[in-house]
């Protein structure tokens, strides 16, 4: 599929104006296609755009919830964040999210396919490698929420935990960590895992794809003029693959800014709300916070963030396309 | 989203040289390949956990380590799972919601990206960027506005809260995925269906669903499995304990005290086994759908 960049593909189209309908016909109207997009457009104004407004505006206000009335805040919840410490503490867990999901993963990919692709591909056999690239792939089409329980009962802390046992009997001591509750570093390096074990698969996959690209003729002619495999991977693959490395690290970047679940399920934002992360902290806020009025000012900062990010990755990449051009 | 390229790849399985493999393999070769290997054994290692302890008695359990064999098969914590939870009816919903969803949405994303791909109308940039930012949009944006009209609409605890909401939000990938694609359709196909008489519809129904037909089953695989993995927005609208979801269940099933670990075990092991299932299944038709090339 040429769906790898989309985003960027659709922007060029803006220059040409208006151009007919593809479909040649006598009447030439394009009036009737509108029709097939009114179902489109009712269900996305009214399940996405229509909450979006909605939501934007309650961050001006403090509600309650329920019957209570809505009263008019003004910019308050907006200036009430960044004064909040657990918000910009769950901002700062998302670089440490970032860290999770996008870097290692993509540092790890790159090695992994490359491992995959180069060794096992062509010195081994090519079903092993195959093989070996959907196990690594699995854990991205597992269910986020079961594979959290699933950590949670490896990390659980005291002498029943599966690590902790495993550790104790490796050390010869009794070991006793309790890692999701017990402290900050813990926690968040156990949900950092998660997300990673979750996340190696993906980039894994696209940058193996990539490699196929590559013409083997190149290597062939770095090899016979001495090249080592790290010298050829610097200078032809990673130029080759750099539009997939791109694509991974928009996707996983704003994954990264919504994530929730790892959160949820492995510490449920503790110790002392220190795993925090900014989809967790308006869900919870949402929930049991008294002011659904900042909840809604959270999450609409997480939109903003989304948005940004969304918009500046393609700009670079747009530029980066047109100097190549 | 970012599952959606991982597809193209399944297809191009790396093709070995053959003449690279006429000298013999030197060590660091091997130690490289046993490097890979020990990597994507450490991947499924809390898998084969899972299987290790699923079928050990609760005394077994608790008095082995976690990386002992069960001293014999045990079903205890399975049998106990299947009697307390609803397992079959949180499956059942879970694969009437996903299902519901990626044919819903496959069809929207057609009716839409042949309005913008096809029939190119007005503003369709910032239509395709529109849709692109609502595929983007954080859920926790929609939560309480979405919560409460289907409050007012009675739809809470209802599967098709969860079916309209995932619906759009595919479909809005969809769109913008499709919609390039339908932008470069072949013009000589559109022509020759338009001078044999053929109405919008007609063309739509008959020349250009079944040309794309590889692109949507692998769109519809995906919104599959990405609605099946939803949490956030499922968790807050199915609340009663016929509604739930399969990662729903687990994870009500964890969160409650009493909950025997054995049982929590199987349970998580049975969560994965459909995940698993519809993995070896559709590994193929993915394929399928790539090699096909959907256009060409």
């Amino acid at each position: 599929m040429s769906s790898s960049l989309p985003l960027v593909r659709e922007k060029r189209r803006s220059k040409r104006r208006i151009e007919p309908a593809r479909i040649p016909e006598r009447g030439g109207g394009k009036l009737g296609y509108w029709l097939y997009f009114i179902p489109g457009a009712i269900a996305v104004g009214l399940i996405i755009f229509y909450p979006l407004v909605r939501n934007l505006r309650l961050s001006f206000f403090h509600w309650r919830g329920g019957r209570a009335e809505e009263q008019f805040a003004g910019l308050d919840n907006w200036i009430a964040l960044f004064g909040d410490q657990e918000f910009i503490q769950s901002f700062q867990n998302i670089f440490l999210v970032i860290i999770a999901m996008v870097i290692v993963p993509t540092l790890l990919g790159l090695v992994i396919s490359a491992l995959l692709f180069d060794v096992v591909g062509r010195r081994f056999s090519g079903k092993l490698s195959s093989f070996l690239r959907a196990t690594y792939y699995l854990p991205q089409i597992l269910p986020i929420a079961v594979a959290g329980v699933m950590f949670s009962w490896i990390l659980r802390p005291n002498e029943s935990g599966v690590l902790n046992q495993f550790l104790s009997a490796i050390t010869g001591n009794e070991v006793t960590v309790n890692w999701l509750g017990g402290s900050y570093g813990t926690a968040m390096a156990s949900v950092m895992v998660l997300m990673i074990w979750i996340q190696i698969g993906y980039p894994v996959v696209i940058f193996m794809a990539a490699l196929g690209r590559v013409e083997p003729q190149l290597y062939e002619a770095a090899e016979l003029d001495g090249a080592n495999w790290f010298e050829r991977f610097r200078a032809i693959t990673l130029p080759m693959i750099q539009p997939e490395v791109f694509v991974v690290s928009l996707t996983t970047t704003i994954a990264a800014l919504k994530v929730f679940a790892p959160v949820f399920i492995l510490t449920a934002g503790g110790p002392n709300k220190s795993t925090y992360v900014p989809s967790f902290y308006a869900y919870n806020e949402f929930i049991n916070g008294t002011d659904k009025g900042y909840a809604a000012a959270i999450a609409s900062s997480i939109t903003i963030v989304v948005f940004v990010v969304a918009v500046i990755f393609i700009r670079v990449q747009n530029r980066v396309e047109s100097k190549e051009a | 989203m970012s599952t959606m390229t991982t597809s193209a790849s399944k297809a191009t399985d790396p093709t070995p040289a053959n003449k690279n493999k006429s000298r013999p393999r030197t060590p660091a070769e091997w130690v490289l390949m046993v490097l890979a290997t020990l990597g994507a054994l450490l991947i499924v290692f809390p898998m084969l956990l899972l299987l290790l302890n699923a079928f050990k008695s609760p005394a077994d359990y608790a008095n082995s380590s976690p990386l002992d064999f069960p001293e014999a098969l045990d079903f205890t914590g399975l049998q106990t799972f299947w009697e307390t939870q609803n397992f079959p009816r949180a499956l059942w919903n879970s694969i009437f919601i996903s299902t519901m969803v990626a044919v819903l949405a496959v069809i929207l994303s057609v009716l839409n990206s042949f309005a913008i791909g096809i029939g190119r109308v007005k503003g369709r940039t910032w239509i395709v960027l529109a849709f692109l930012m609502a595929n983007l949009i954080p859920q926790e944006m929609l939560f309480d506005p979405l919560f409460r009209l289907y409050d007012d609409l009675g739809l809470l605890s209802n599967p098709w809260s969860v079916i309209i909401t995932f619906t759009v939000i595919q479909a809005a990938f969809g769109t913008y995925l499709l919609s390039s694609l339908l932008g470069t359709f072949p013009k000589e196909i559109l022509e020759a269906a338009a001078v044999d008489g053929a109405s919008r519809a007609k063309i739509l129904r008959s020349v250009i669903v079944p040309i794309i037909r590889p692109t949507l089953s692998v769109l519809m695989v995906f919104f599959f499995i990405w609605t099946w993995n939803e949490f956030l927005l499922p968790l807050a609208f199915l609340n009663t304990s016929d509604s739930l979801t399969v990662p729903l269940l687990l994870e009500q099933l964890n969160g409650e005290r009493q909950t025997d670990t054995t049982t929590l075990i199987a349970g998580t092991l049975i969560s994965i086994i459909p995940t698993i299932i519809f993995f070896l299944i559709f590994q193929r038709t993915l394929t399928r759908g790539i090699t096909a090339g959907a256009v060409k």
